[in-house]
């Protein structure tokens, strides 16, 4: 049952994100990458990531989307015009290329895989769970956490600064 | 958990691949920056796969931190398109090149 929920939300999850760069309305897109961020969401659910499932859904789904659709919607986006460019040969050789080595690599990786563990370690009450991952956090990972912290100040600092017409 | 391992990592795989797909033939820069997102979330789905197959919780960890990364850099990023749109009223990356003269 478990397996067969995985391969469902896997399955919406690859169609949803290839119609995001298929599609040729922004809006669209965007509305259709929060019904893949929410299908990855249920992956991490099902492999018991419970934490990082609902941060998904917090941060992704909700915050930096929410941003996308904003800046879309202030731009006034439309639908992409006529493609003059996309007929330019050499972009869609490397395109190619580019898909040829990642399938070559998948198969690699599906083929390869023989000699690591392919089923699941034993793991405790509450993997996945707030209490380990905030335990590590706020001992092990301080340090980063906090430089985090410092980041996400810059980056607030930074953004007013870009995108305020005069200062 | 009776999903093999290497189907998760064929699912980041697929997902990065279109990803990268999205960067290299899209022209509007928002759905570029878009498809960048989907390269992040691919490397996270790998990273809460291998953290729950070897029963660590550090790749959860890790996955917390790129999330935190991906909000700043959208936000930063979204700053620099606004601010590109506002001067050459486009978001078209093949009209942008102003850097190659």
């Amino acid at each position: 049952m478990t397996s067969i929920l995985f391969y469902m939300f896997a399955s919406l999850l690859i169609g949803s994100s290839l119609f995001v760069v298929l599609n040729r309305n922004p809006i669209y897109s965007v509305v259709m990458l929060v019904f893949a961020f929410a299908n990855l969401a249920a992956l991490y659910f099902l492999l018991e990531a419970y934490f990082i499932g609902i941060l998904q859904i917090l941060v992704y789904a909700g915050a930096i989307m929410v941003l996308f659709l904003f800046v879309v919607m202030l731009l006034n986006v439309g639908p992409d015009r006529a493609r003059p460019q996309w007929a330019a040969m050499d972009r869609w050789w490397f395109g190619g290329m580019v898909g040829v080595v990642g399938l070559t690599l998948l198969a690699l990786v599906t083929r390869g895989m023989g000699p690591l563990r392919s089923s699941a370690a034993d793991i405790d009450d509450g993997f996945g769970e707030i209490a380990p991952l905030a335990t590590d956090l706020f001992s092990r990972y301080l340090l980063p956490f906090e430089t985090a912290a410092l980041l996400l100040t810059v980056a607030l600092i930074g953004t007013v600064f870009l995108a305020k017409r005069r200062i | 958990m009776v999903v093999p391992i290497h189907h998760v990592i064929a699912i980041a795989a697929i997902l990065f691949t279109i990803g990268v797909m999205g960067v290299l033939f899209r022209r509007n820069a928002i759905i570029v920056f878009m498809s960048v997102e989907i390269m992040l979330n691919a490397v996270n789905l790998a990273f809460v796969g291998f953290s729950r197959f070897h029963g660590n919780i550090d790749g959860q960890i890790f996955v917390f931190f790129i999330m935190t990364l991906a909000a700043a850099e959208v936000a930063v990023g979204l700053a620099i398109i606004i601010s590109l749109f506002r001067n050459l009223s486009t978001t078209d990356i093949s009209e942008i090149n102003r850097l190659k003269y």
